[in-house]
């Protein structure tokens, strides 16, 4: 029996399978490795990446909420030249394709980030991060204007010669129009989404849980949320999306795939289950078989209306 | 790396006291590996509701195959584990972190409040089956006496001579705070102090032995999402508080008391 075909193409790249794991939930890489065999993944998005090390917000950072949870993590990193320095040589032997995600406070922070990792070895792709809502500069405030989110990606496209992915904001009030705006800035992909700002308070102190008051809701608790942006975008750009937001199972990255995403990102599933991503890629090797496919690719944007 | 996910049986699921219970697994690649002052994350839904898993100190290992943890039921999550039976499955990653350091103690003291007991026993283990054990003295501290159910016992039964209890209604020892009875009983040898417990607890133990010039090294609570440095959910202040944060999953969540900050 011949082996089912799972691989998708973004950004003229080929991937052995359409599972990613998402910036922020998977370190880098290393700290998987005693329960994922890293190189049957379709690839691995890394902990966002700034010029300088990050020392993140001050604790409380997480708090769990009904089928979520809310992180302030404040984008804490090792910086740029550490992380070249001293994760980049494993990532290098780990038999998948490496995605960088990055943050920056200015366009010239993101054009230095992109000029700069272009230059090494072993990266397929950058993540440009604009939707962080955890932090008070950059981030965000790029990715909830088209004009910035535009200039934002224009700027990384013209300084790098690696495929741009676009992470989006859900916290906007159209993303489709957001998309379309990274689009003509020349992205190759957009990836969606990031987290929902939230909130949480403890009523015996009356306190915010968080040190941060508020931060980005991840699980299962967004996944129609994330669905339904991720069906609207694709409609709207012609680029590859890629789905995120409470993807656990088999069953919800097939959803991600039929509303028009190319591929997916599993993320907070990585801390309750650390096979999750793996489990997924074997479910959809299942799927393949069991439907008789030639290739995972023909369930994209197959959605059945009416 | 020797942690792994191990589906673990659950052998027995022992109520000690109203609200604490002490859980029995046989997790062979964990117990194998386990150091004093590791930890498990433990996934109480297969499904995830509660979505997160729960960290709990290893209590000990039994022979080559079992665990224990030792747990209160305090919230959704752990009314989950109390309602397991034996012959059930509870996933569970691990052995994770950075346990007790013994190298080199001459008069060694493990002061436990509450739950901060349980990877103290473990601990306390370790240390009794050296040919020669140092000098030791145990010091545990509950809010009343039903509350230690058989632990204190526990301890003896390992050879422990000197333990002293305090509870916060006097209904057992000492009417007072566990670290009240520090200077009663520590000498000036050299002493090497071990603690896990309420902070306020361990904060008032890590002033005496600075004071006193003894080492101590604390075994550290938080909130946290994947135990393995990913969520980076886990920090802590160092302490000068600058410089990057801790993180109790990997830098703990055993620390040197003067390595983190006393706020």
């Amino acid at each position: 029996m011949t082996q089912p075909d799972l691989r998708v193409t973004i950004g003229g790249l080929v991937f052995k399978n359409p599972v990613l794991t998402a910036s922020g939930t998977f370190g880098y890489g290393k700290e998987f490795a005693p329960y994922v065999n890293l190189h049957h993944l379709g690839g691995i998005v890394v902990k966002g990446i700034s010029l300088e090390e990050r020392r993140g917000n001050p604790p409380p950072r997480i708090v769990e909420t009904t089928g979520g949870m809310l992180n302030a993590i404040g984008l804490e990193n090792v910086g740029l030249e550490r992380f070249i320095a001293e994760k980049m040589p494993y990532l290098r032997g780990i038999g998948t394709r490496v995605i960088v995600n990055i943050l920056g406070n200015s366009l010239e922070e993101y054009q230095r980030l992109g000029q700069r990792l272009s230059e090494i070895e072993g990266i397929s792709a950058l993540e440009v991060n604009i939707s962080c809502p955890n932090v008070k500069k950059g981030g965000v405030a790029f990715g909830t204007d088209p004009a910035m989110a535009e200039a934002v990606t224009r700027a990384v496209c013209a300084h790098s010669s690696l495929p741009v992915i676009v992470k989006l904001s859900p916290n906007v009030n159209d993303i489709a129009q957001i998309a379309r705006a990274v689009e003509t800035g020349g992205a190759q992909a957009v990836s969606l989404i990031n987290t929902l700002l939230g909130m949480a308070i403890d009523v015996k102190s009356r306190r915010p849980k968080l040190a941060n008051i508020v931060g980005g809701l991840s699980g299962p608790a967004i996944k129609p949320i994330a669905l339904r942006m991720v069906w609207q975008v694709a409609q709207a750009v012609k680029i590859p999306v890629i789905g995120i937001g409470g993807i656990t199972t088999t069953e919800d990255a097939l959803e991600f795939l039929l509303a028009g995403a190319t591929a997916i990102e599993v993320g907070t599933a990585n801390f309750i289950n650390p096979r999750a991503s793996q489990e997924i890629v074997e479910g959809l090797a299942r799927y393949v078989t069991d439907n008789r496919l030639n290739n995972i690719s023909e369930v994209i944007g197959e959605l059945v209306l009416a | 790396m020797n942690q792994c996910e191990e589906q673990a049986e659950i052998v027995r699921n022992e109520q000690l006291a109203p609200e604490i219970f002490r859980l029995t697994l046989t997790a062979p690649e964990i117990a194998w590996h386990a150091h004093p002052g590791q930890f498990v994350m433990a996934r109480i839904s297969p499904c995830y509701d509660p979505l997160l898993r729960r960290p709990l100190s290893i209590h000990q290992t039994i022979g080559s195959h079992q665990i224990q943890l030792l747990y209160k039921v305090v919230g959704k999550g752990t009314r989950i584990l109390a309602s397991l039976s034996p012959g059930q499955k509870l996933n569970l990653t691990g052995p994770l972190g950075h346990g007790f350091d013994l190298a080199g103690t001459q008069a060694v003291c493990l002061v436990g409040g509450g739950m901060g007991i349980a990877p103290l026993y473990f601990l306390a283990k370790e240390i009794m089956r050296a040919t020669t054990p140092p000098k030791c003295i145990v010091l545990l501290g509950a809010r009343t006496a039903v509350e230690f159910g058989p632990l204190p016992q526990d301890f003896i039964d390992i050879g422990v001579t000197k333990i002293y209890l305090a509870t916060d209604d006097g209904s057992l020892g000492h009417h007072g705070y566990i670290a009240e009875l520090l200077h009663q009983h520590l000498d000036f040898h050299p002493w090497t102090v071990y603690t896990c417990g309420p902070h306020p607890m361990m904060k008032a133990v890590v002033s005496q032995c600075r004071k006193q010039g003894w080492e101590c090294q604390v075994s550290l609570e938080t909130m946290m999402a994947c135990g393995i440095a990913a969520c980076l959910g886990c920090a802590i202040p160092r302490a000068d508080l600058s410089g990057p944060y801790l993180h109790v999953c990997k830098d703990g969540p055993v620390f040197k008391a003067e390595e983190v900050a006393w706020l």
